[in-house]
């Protein structure tokens, strides 16, 4: 186990070097010059080229990497070219906004979806498997930001049942205030985990309804909903933490759409923002984030199933 | 055995009346789209006495906040949307089976080589990487087809690679292999065949996927650019008229789900027809 561990965090540190130079590179070869914010109309050329001494910009490439990398190791991301604000510090305020609305849309995706996946496994090809695989292909098929769209113009606009925008009611600061504003938000992203987690769960299903042990239950005369719920369930639930490590990485760019159309204040629309407004900075700093919160979600689901399932060593 | 294949295809399809009703739609919206400039209106005509007109006689979808009509619109739009997603697909395509079949044929340090830039390039979000290309590079039709197809090939190779793998092991493989055929031809001939049915199905889906990329990115501003319409586009028109004109939202919707929709029920037909050993799900 703890060789697994030892051998993934070694596979790991090399990625988190490489997609640091990628977003390094990204943002490098972006259009337009960072010193232009800092200028005003009435300044001197040596004064310009002052500004990009300080920033470091008169360096070779790959000394200015290197410099960029101490910084962001030692926490600093930079500051913001529109607000001069601390990168770094901006994303951890917009933070509790995004992993809170995802939390919930992942927590809701994933009640749903194993009573619908358990019950469409046990029962394949039969008219409730049927009916979930067609949700699942609804699911998978429908632009989030439509039903977005659809739902704020129902809910919001025409039965005045939900804000259609923001996080708070200016003024108000009750827990209430926010559930409200964040249930549609919530619903949509949920809606797109939840199609991912019935399909997983269904075909793990029919493969542990194989396994001897079901069998065995069988012999012994449990009834079949006893079976599914007691120990397939048990079964089926464990890889589902794997799923759940997987989705960090959506955590930032899975809701860039969602938050934008609602409005709802976190990293992504704090990224639509910075796009928007070429702020190199920024975007940087989120690619950075949302791409080691990818590589460590991807590294605790991974160590997480050698746990679960202690067969997985001698396979990899 | 290519055309016992097909026969498969075909028979799923004949038992499958969602998988028929599929194949019609697209035929429907695919000919709509071509035949778009057959219709007497002109998606671009602005007229400021019939704006947000609702849906009726003269306007089928109704009229949008410039007064143009929204059913041009979408048929015009549809071309470009369609269009993003057959060429993203095929450059997507091409780039990952080449990637996939060099990787899985020769193995050692180009395979390890190739895939850990794989990995690298799938641990940064795509949809991240998808907004700053479109930011750097002008909006234009091209442009978006380029970018999405940068994005799309990495999953097809790696189906490609695991496939190349398994067939690189097979009898005919290795004695063309003893025979002294150069590695091009034992490829063009041995391999390559043996991979098309992975090749179509990957191929289906992407459409779906490069459609829906597509009209995100529009959709947020920074797809194909005004007046030119897609579907997404029309979608981030219609969003600052929700209360007042809600079908404009409607229908631009509606096409991309029946689309996307139509494309993965369609791909998971072909995956099932032509790959029976993964048998039904």
């Amino acid at each position: 186990m703890r060789r697994l561990i030892v051998r993934r965090l070694l596979q790991t540190l090399p990625m988190l070097f490489f997609v640091s130079i990628v977003c390094f590179i990204l943002v490098k070869v972006a259009p337009g010059d960072p010193v232009r914010s800092f200028v005003t109309p009435n300044m001197h050329a040596a004064d310009i080229e002052r500004i990009r001494h300080n920033l470091g910009l008169d360096k070779p490439a790959y000394i200015q990497y290197f410099i960029w990398l101490k910084e962001c190791l030692t926490g600093n991301f930079g500051y913001s070219l529109v607000n001069h604000k601390p990168v770094l510090g901006q994303i951890v305020e917009r933070l509790p906004a995004t992993a809170g609305l995802m939390a919930s849309a992942i927590a809701l995706a994933v009640i749903l979806a194993i009573p619908m996946g358990l019950v469409a496994g046990a029962n394949r090809n039969r008219w409730v498997d049927k009916l979930v695989n067609m949700i699942a292909y609804i699911g998978i098929s429908l632009p989030l930001f439509w039903l977005a769209i659809l739902l704020m113009y129902f809910f919001s606009i025409k039965m005045h049942w939900l804000p259609s925008m923001g996080m708070r009611t200016i003024g108000t600061n009750s827990a209430l205030d926010v559930i409200k504003h964040g249930l549609l938000p919530c619903v949509v992203l949920a809606i797109g985990f939840l199609t991912v987690y019935v399909r997983y769960i269904r075909s793990s299903t029919i493969s542990q309804l194989k396994e001897d042990y079901v069998q065995i239950q069988y012999a012994f005369g449990s009834a079949k909903r006893i079976i599914l719920f007691r120990h397939v369930l048990k079964h089926v639930l464990l890889p589902v933490i794997t799923l759940l490590g997987m989705s960090m990485g959506d955590l930032v760019a899975g809701a860039i759409v969602t938050e934008t159309v609602f409005s709802w204040p976190g990293i992504g629309s704090l990224g639509m923002t910075a796009v928007r407004g070429m702020d190199y900075p920024v975007i940087m700093g989120i690619t950075l984030f949302s791409s080691v919160l990818l590589i460590l979600g991807n590294l605790l689901a991974d160590i997480l199933y050698g746990i679960v399932d202690p067969r997985i060593k001698t396979t990899r | 055995m290519k055309g016992s294949k097909w026969v498969n295809v075909a028979r799923e399809l004949k038992g499958n009346k969602l998988g028929i009703a599929a194949v019609i739609l697209l035929l429907v919206i695919t000919l709509a789209a071509i035949f778009a400039f057959l219709s007497s209106k002109d998606p671009n005509q602005i007229n400021a006495l019939e704006r947000l007109k609702p849906p009726g006689q003269g306007h089928w979808f109704g009229t949008d906040d410039y007064g143009r009509d929204t059913f041009a619109r979408a048929l015009y739009g549809g071309r470009v949307s369609l269009m993003v997603g057959f060429l993203s697909m095929i450059i997507a395509t091409a780039i990952g089976v080449t990637v996939g079949i060099i990787s899985g044929y020769f193995g050692g340090w180009i395979d390890s080589l190739l895939m850990r830039f794989l990995d690298i390039i799938m641990s940064i979000p795509s949809f991240l990487i998808l907004l700053l290309l479109s930011v750097y590079l002008k909006p234009s039709v091209g442009n978006i087809i380029i970018i999405i197809s940068l994005l799309m090939w990495m999953s097809i190779s790696r189906v490609v690679r695991a496939e190349t793998m398994a067939l690189k092991q097979r009898e005919y493989v290795l004695y063309a292999k003893a025979s002294g055929q150069s590695s091009f031809r034992i490829i063009w001939k041995h391999i390559l065949p043996g991979l098309l049915s992975v090749i179509i199905v990957s191929a289906t889906n992407n459409i779906a996927s490069a459609i829906m990329m597509e009209s995100s990115l529009s959709f947020l501003g920074f797809g194909v650019h005004q007046p030119d319409a897609t579907w997404g586009s029309m979608l981030n028109g219609a969003q600052g008229y929700i209360a007042q004109a809600p079908y404009m939202a409607v229908f631009p919707g509606l096409l991309i789900f029946l689309t996307v929709l139509c494309f993965n029920i369609l791909g998971d037909i072909l995956r099932i027809g032509l790959e029976p050993k993964l048998g039904k799900r």
